[in-house]
């Protein structure tokens, strides 16, 4: 029974992503003549070359963090997208250790991805406050702090850390004892391993501690948690706290591994994709990292398809949402299930 | 200082107000009709940017401003037909879906506007086809309030008509009737009859063609060009806006006006070498003040169970 559940589960998602890869297809077909040109560099691109290989490896650690951190949230029915801010702010952190901390080997490295976690949950106490305390909607509130955040740390960096000397609006640089080492010839992020076991850590806390037990409860029902004596609200503050912390130190990473600077003008968008990891991993943070990987090699697919073929790549922002609406049709297959459920019953009978 | 305490009384302070105001308004007047109905729409966001786009570059094509206007209303009712479907035939939790509308939206316009124009910035090498403004006689003649409420986009005239036609069709239609209370108790709304399932699918393409309206006045009437994710964050100002006034069009369409004021004092702000970067953020921490306000109301009406 569980077994052919799960089947019926991995079918649709199969056919989930066929029908969304289709849907990019067909726009892909109305704007180039070249469709299968452009249709094997969006597939098989990240795989053609070892340095495209790492390029891949390197997006997905971003999302794989926004995706962990949204998947904990959303375990706990809280629908906090507020992952793009706490990034941001959490690079911002990040860029001002790196340049005020004293320049202590390892030292000066950990107390700059600490302060990105650290700025993270800063940015994400107050969506997470105001709706404890007052009930206030999180996922408005933590989209205007997403905005905010863009706009503070921007008129920050611009005015008060921007290196003149370098021809675009970007901070100082890091010095090198904040860097986070890049591997390889093609500057694989070390940062891989800290997301992959960030993963594990999380997956673990949600599963296998009376904690992470508590955020599920209260995930799956507010009223059974509250009268079997778990502080709601504490869980769910704490797990946007969690959840911010873990956004920050994506940005951290990224900026520390990837920029050694402060370079973003726009919000980058790994908060935002972050969503699209958490629904297709099902909130489970272990299923994250294939997910975050799934989503990178999309990314990164459309990114060589654009360079090689000079499409847009935004078509993979449609193919994603495509795929969010799919998943997450509750009501899809649904006959299927049902019927399996009858046949099963019958059988036990 | 000065200068900025003598914006309050000249009339072009306030005539830009109800300029910014204009998308608000009719971003407030979708989110309510849908929120009546018990349905949140945060795929509003998605709808204007829809509507935006296809305004723009139909109206561009066609060389005319009223079929853009059509074109992009038709988008965004489109893109609300998908959010009803996906919601109420298909299941998906709204708020997901409104998240994924909003972000195919995003990606959607920018990819037709590089296929269109080969540019990803906006679509000025279209050329465009402005809404135009309107010149009435009769309120020229008034003499501060003319100066205020004469000579705007024809759009501006409709949003302030379509509040009390909003407010007129919630508490007085039999639509409307019908609408809060599928809203307000499905069960008790199905058992005397009513379909919630066509209440609420009416109410989401409503929805769909107020946020259309508010898209179009972005790109054919507050500016004339589309340009990428150019609604920024008004669709989510317009819930905010919309929880302040609850299930009142009046009151929603004060709280549009307020935002406006804010994002028009902003502008006056820059003159005063404030940078943009503060300014920008006024309406989105005004939004949080709001929403804390709103959500302070609720919670003392409320039981302790309620509560948590």
């Amino acid at each position: 029974m569980k077994r052919s559940l799960a089947f019926l589960e991995i079918s649709r998602m199969v056919i989930t992503i066929l029908i969304a890869l289709l849907i990019g297809y067909i726009f892909l077909l109305f704007s180039t003549k070249d469709v299968n040109e452009a249709l094997k560099w969006f597939l098989y691109g990240p795989l053609s070359n070892q340095r495209r290989f790492v390029e891949f490896l390197n997006n997905s650690i971003p999302i794989m963090l926004t995706g962990l951190a949204l998947s904990l949230v959303f375990q706990a029915e809280v629908f906090n997208i507020g992952a793009e801010g706490c990034l941001f702010f959490g690079g911002f952190g990040a860029m001002l250790v790196a340049l005020k901390f004293p320049q202590i080997p390892w030292v000066h490295l950990i107390v700059t991805l600490s302060a990105a976690a650290l700025f993270g949950a800063a940015w994400a106490f107050v969506p997470a406050f105001l709706k404890v305390r007052w009930k206030a909607s999180e996922l408005v509130s933590s989209l205007m702090m997403n905005y905010i955040a863009y706009l503070l740390v921007l008129f920050m960096v611009n005015n008060y850390f921007r290196d003149k000397a370098a021809g675009a609006l970007v901070s100082y640089r890091f010095p090198q004892t904040a860097w986070l080492a890049t591997l390889t010839r093609y500057r694989l992020n070390s940062g891989f391993f800290i997301a992959v076991s960030a993963v594990i850590l999380i997956g673990f806390l949600l599963y296998f501690t009376k904690y992470g037990y508590q955020i599920r409860v209260v995930g799956a029902n507010k009223k059974f948690g509250f009268y079997s004596g778990i502080n709601v609200g504490l869980t769910v503050f704490w797990v946007q706290l969690l959840a911010g912390m873990l956004a920050g130190l994506a940005g951290g990473i990224e900026l520390a591994a990837m920029y050694r600077r402060f370079v973003w003008q726009s919000l980058p968008g790994y908060g935002f994709d972050g969503i699209i990891v958490a629904i297709l991993a099902r909130n489970n943070p272990f299923l994250v990292i294939p997910s975050a990987l799934f989503i990178a090699y999309l990314r990164v697919g459309a990114n060589i398809m654009s360079r090689m073929t000079g499409l847009a790549p935004e078509v993979v922002i449609v193919i994603q949402s495509v795929m969010i609406l799919l998943i997450t049709a509750e009501a899809l297959l649904d006959r299927f299930k049902k019927k399996l459920i009858e046949r099963e019953a019958m059988k036990n009978e | 200082m000065s200068n900025f305490a003598l914006n309050f009384v000249d009339p072009a302070f306030w005539y830009s107000i109800l300029r910014v105001s204009t998308p608000l308004l009719f971003a407030v007047m979708a989110a309510l009709v849908s929120s009546v109905a018990g349905s949140i729409n945060i795929g509003i966001e998605g709808m204007m940017l829809m509507a935006a786009f296809w305004g723009n570059v139909i109206g561009a094509f066609a060389k005319n401003p009223w079929v853009g206007l059509l074109a992009g209303i038709a988008s965004a009712v489109a893109m609300a037909l998908l959010l009803a479907f996906s919601h109420l035939k298909l299941r998906v939790n709204l708020v997901i879906a409104g998240v994924a509308l909003n972000l195919f939206a995003s990606g959607f316009t920018v990819f037709m506007l590089f296929a269109l124009t080969g540019e990803k910035g906006t679509s000025a090498s279209l050329g465009s086809q402005p809404i135009p403004k309107l010149d009435i006689p009769l309120l020229r003649a008034i003499p501060f309030l003319g100066k205020v409420l004469n000579n705007h986009n024809a759009l501006t005239y409709i949003a302030l008509i379509s509040i009390f036609v909003v407010d007129y069709l919630i508490r007085k239609t039999p639509l409307g009737m019908r609408m809060r209370a599928v809203g307000e108790n499905p069960d008790a709304a199905t058992s005397v009859g009513v379909s919630v399932l066509r209440i609420r699918y009416l109410s989401l393409l409503l929805s769909g063609l107020f946020a259309g309206l508010a898209g179009v006045f972005l790109s054919m009437g507050y500016v004339s060009w589309f340009a990428r994710d150019m609604t920024n964050g008004r669709g989510f100002i317009a819930l905010a806006a919309q929880a302040l006034g609850g299930k009142s069009a009046i009151l929603g369409a004060l709280g549009a006006l307020l935002f406006g004021i804010a994002e028009a004092t902003g502008f006056t702000l820059q003159s005063l070498r404030i940078p943009s970067e503060i300014t920008n953020m006024i309406p989105f921490i005004l939004t949080l003040i709001v929403l804390v306000i709103y959500a302070r109301t609720r919670v003392r009406s409320h039981s302790r169970i309620q509560e948590i």
